[in-house]
């Protein structure tokens, strides 16, 4: 059977059973009135709560962002230090990683779906409800009219059919703020705890961990090479001296040579 | 003919393009009976379209109640099935 005709059917008979049977046609309006004030508000703030989980996905993306961008450069560095497996190793934790920020994207779309359509629902509520409103005044002040009678009874079912509509959406977010909230509150913790690189197979900081030795052991590599410079240096008075023997009678001739050697100590002699 | 899109608006659709929506409607039940999520994904966005092109929104203060309802766009054939299951 038609899709459409029973989803008719069960918005139907979910507007009756929320219309408001009062024995009084003008009260039966004023009930209705402040029902849809009251789901107004409940749309609203549905709104806001549609907001804060798109800021809370926002965030929760920037922060693997970053997570994946350290990954990359220990990446590199470890490429650098010639440290291969390490690389590699860190570039499967940010592999790992970037699967996890596509989900959040999808997750980050479908809650702008929600707040649009939310939106929308909002803003054509509250015109209902803003032509209701001005209506009700007009049937109320003629409502002794049997036809008048028979309007109010369409008026309030019509705008009962549209608060119903509103109701189905706003459970239909709720849902699905409910199951992102969720999601995200696991991501939350997994980042505050720091235990988002364990989940994802290793230690928290153990890349760095083995960077940072390795860098260490190149520091004292570096340090000792410069070291045993140095010691060299000390003996190297001998290539030093042996320099100029082989440079002053070779080239130039004496007359330079023996002219720039006297000169140089005079002028310093002279400022000084 | 007043459809309303839940969650949207409702439009009135004349009468001459009613078979064709009907048509999608079919097609629809058929997707649910074969538990086909991607022909009910697209049936679905068609039929919205359709109801979007053919009909003119209804003004706020005109109370008609609707005589079909389309669900809510983007809606899984499991939402879908949830819903109609509310039926008594």
């Amino acid at each position: 059977m038609s899709v459409m005709k029973r989803l008719s059917g069960i918005v139907q008979a979910k507007a009756n059973k929320a219309l408001d049977k009062a024995e009084n046609p003008a009260d039966m309006l004023d009930l209705s009135y402040e029902k849809q004030m009251e789901n107004l508000t409940k749309v609203r703030r549905a709104l806001a709560d549609v907001a804060t989980a798109r800021k809370r996905l926002e965030l929760q993306a920037s922060q693997l962002q970053a997570q994946a961008q350290k990954l990359q450069d220990q990446a590199k560095q470890a490429l650098g230090q010639g440290q291969e497996d390490l690389a590699r190793q860190a570039l499967a934790r940010r592999a790992t990683l970037a699967e996890q920020l596509e989900s959040l994207g999808t997750q980050h779309q479908q809650v702008e779906a929600q707040q649009q359509q939310l939106e929308t629902t909002a803003s054509r509520l509250q015109a209902q409800v803003d032509a209701f409103r001005t209506k009700k005044e007009t049937l109320k002040a003629s409502y002794t009219a049997s036809k008048a009678q028979a309007s109010i009874g369409e008026a309030v079912s019509g705008i009962s059919e549209s608060m119903t509509d509103a109701g189905m959406t706003l459970d239909r977010a709720q849902d699905k703020i409910a199951q992102m909230q969720a999601r995200a509150g696991a991501i939350d913790e997994l980042l505050d705890t720091g235990a988002l690189p364990d989940a994802l197979g290793g230690g928290g900081d153990d890349i760095q961990k083995q960077l940072d030795a390795t860098s260490k052991a190149g520091q004292v590599d570096a340090e000792l090479a410069a070291l045993k410079a140095q010691i060299g240096s000390g003996a190297g008075a001998d290539p030093s001296a042996s320099l100029p023997p082989g440079a002053a009678p070779g080239t130039n001739g004496g007359p330079s040579g023996g002219a720039s050697g006297n000169g140089a100590p005079a002028p310093d002699g002279g400022n000084s | 003919m007043i459809v309303r899109i839940l969650g949207e608006a409702r439009y009135d659709v004349p009468e001459a393009d009613l078979p064709a929506i009907e048509q999608l409607d079919a097609q629809l039940v058929d997707a649910m009976d074969r538990g086909d999520e991607a022909a009910f994904a697209g049936t679905l966005a068609d039929l919205i379209g359709l109801v979007r092109h053919t009909g003119t929104l209804v003004a706020p203060d005109d109370l008609r109640p609707s005589s079909l309802v389309v669900p809510h766009e983007s809606a899984t054939l499991e939402e879908v099935r949830s819903l109609l299951a509310g039926e008594s």
